[in-house]
């Protein structure tokens, strides 16, 4: 297998099979918490894709050239700090030269800190042992895959607006059984690409 | 010794983030309008909207842009517009207000066309051929307004709302409320009000209400200071001109002019 197949087999699988939201469940909290309308569900995606990118490019070099092989019980808190310290910096540099983009992200950009699937992705880029060019083009999918899932979760929950539900099942109850079932919906990739 | 290392590999790249993100924060430091700081911190904060701006926060923008005035937050009255002038480093003109219900009708003056027993909102029962009284302008009682009200100053006593002049803040909220429009926002110091909204005239309006203006213009003739006028066949005062001589009360036979 070349390596551009190789790439496109990672973006596949990073973005359907093993989809961050609907296969591996991390990042519920904004899946949820940010999915009521559109725009803002993209807005949030665009930071995390951003974040994930930058996080694989500092984390990698990080474990291999510092943390291995002995010290990798600290992988989780060295991971946690260095991505921490990312998204502050990401957010003063937005402020500071694309103010648009920075008004636009908000209040989800400091949120990122600590959405789980950022660390998820940069951990499992360890676990898999990918190279570097590999874990960029991983974790870029996963940030596109989860952009995917935020964007369909948010056409749904737009719909259901303006449904006719019962009252019991309105609010959190009716969004739980709809993300169980988007989520359902990705388990029919299950096995394509890798 | 074994376990140095690892804190020194932690605490390491802790120390060149917190420098990094440190002298980040220098570098690209953007200068912050103060004045907008401070006075989003003289704002009560209530975001009720009074001002016609999304919220405290926007308000605060816009005042500090000077694309507001600073009297304009309702909650924070008088004392919010001083320090928001003193900011600004500007005079203010205080004006403030508080919400009037322009109808003294109630279940025993003001006659029923029917007796309505749908959904107790003004709103709906407005629907119904507007409302179950004889006046079609006139309050229905159900305290729609009372509802609408943040502050909670208006109260339901006997089936009329009432304005507790102490507890509102003039945000305006109830004015929309009120499916026939009676309440206005009026001058704190206003010292006479009309209290009908009643836009017919004579005899019909006589049958419908005990207390309604039926324009005969007898208040007109006795202001001195030419601050009534008869508008739409309902007595309009004009509080910048009105002395407050009540004059004009004596003159209604209708008892529909009383002081404020």
């Amino acid at each position: 297998m070349n390596s551009l197949t190789a790439i496109a087999s990672i973006l596949l699988a990073a973005i359907l099979t093993n989809n961050m939201v609907l296969s591996k469940f991390l990042g519920i909290c904004p899946f949820l918490g940010v999915s009521k309308k559109t725009n803002t569900a993209f807005s949030m995606s665009v930071a995390v894709i951003l974040v994930m990118v930058v996080a694989t490019a500092v984390t990698w070099p990080i474990y291999h050239l510092v943390l291995a092989p002995k010290y990798t019980y600290l992988e989780t808190i060295v991971f946690i700090l260095v991505i921490a310290a990312i998204v502050q910096l990401i957010e003063i540099v937005l402020k500071r030269y694309i103010k648009p983009v920075y008004n636009a992200l908000g209040i989800y950009l400091p949120l990122i800190t600590t959405n789980c699937a950022v660390l998820g992705i940069t951990m499992l880029n360890i676990t898999n042992e990918l190279g570097f060019v590999e874990s960029l083009f991983n974790a870029l999918g996963a940030g596109v895959g989860f952009m995917l899932a935020m964007l369909l979760f948010s056409g749904v929950r737009e719909r259901l607006e303006t449904a006719d539900i019962p009252e019991f099942m309105k609010g959190l109850p009716i969004t739980l059984v709809a993300a169980a079932l988007v989520s359902l919906s990705f388990l029919g990739f299950a096995g394509i690409g890798g | 010794m074994e376990i140095w290392i690892p804190v020194l590999i932690v605490g390491l790249i802790g120390l060149i983030a917190g420098v990094g993100l440190s002298v980040a924060s220098k570098i690209m430091a953007v200068p912050v309008d103060e004045k907008q700081e401070k006075i989003r911190a003289a704002l009560p904060g209530a975001n009720c909207g009074a001002c016609g701006y999304s919220g405290c926060d926007g308000y605060a923008a816009a005042v500090a842009a000077g694309e507001a005035a600073p009297d304009k937050c309702a909650p924070g009255g008088a004392h919010a517009a001083a320090e928001l002038a003193e900011i600004l480093g500007v005079e203010v003109v205080n004006d403030p207000k508080i919400a009037f219900i322009a109808c003294k009708g109630n279940g025993e003056v003001t006659k029923l066309k029917y007796s309505y027993s749908g959904v107790q909102s003004c709103t709906a029962a407005n629907l119904m051929h507007a409302g179950p009284l004889v006046c079609s302008f006139g309050c229905i009682g159900f305290g729609d307004c009372a509802r609408a009200c943040p502050f909670g100053a208006i109260t339901l006593e006997n089936g009329r709302p009432h304005v507790s002049g102490e507890v509102c803040v003039g945000c305006g909220k109830c004015t929309a409320a009120c499916p026939k429009g009676l309440i206005s926002l009026i001058p704190k110091t206003a010292k006479m009000t009309v209290g009908c909204s009643n836009k017919a005239k004579g005899a019909p309006v006589v049958k419908a209400c005990g207390v309604s203006c039926i324009a005969c213009r007898m208040c007109e003739k006795a202001c001195e200071s030419g601050a009534i006028k008869v508008i739409d066949n309902v007595a309009v005062i004009d509080h910048a001109l009105c002395t407050g001589c009540g004059k004009c009360k004596e003159a209604c036979k209708r008892g529909v002019i009383a002081e404020a």
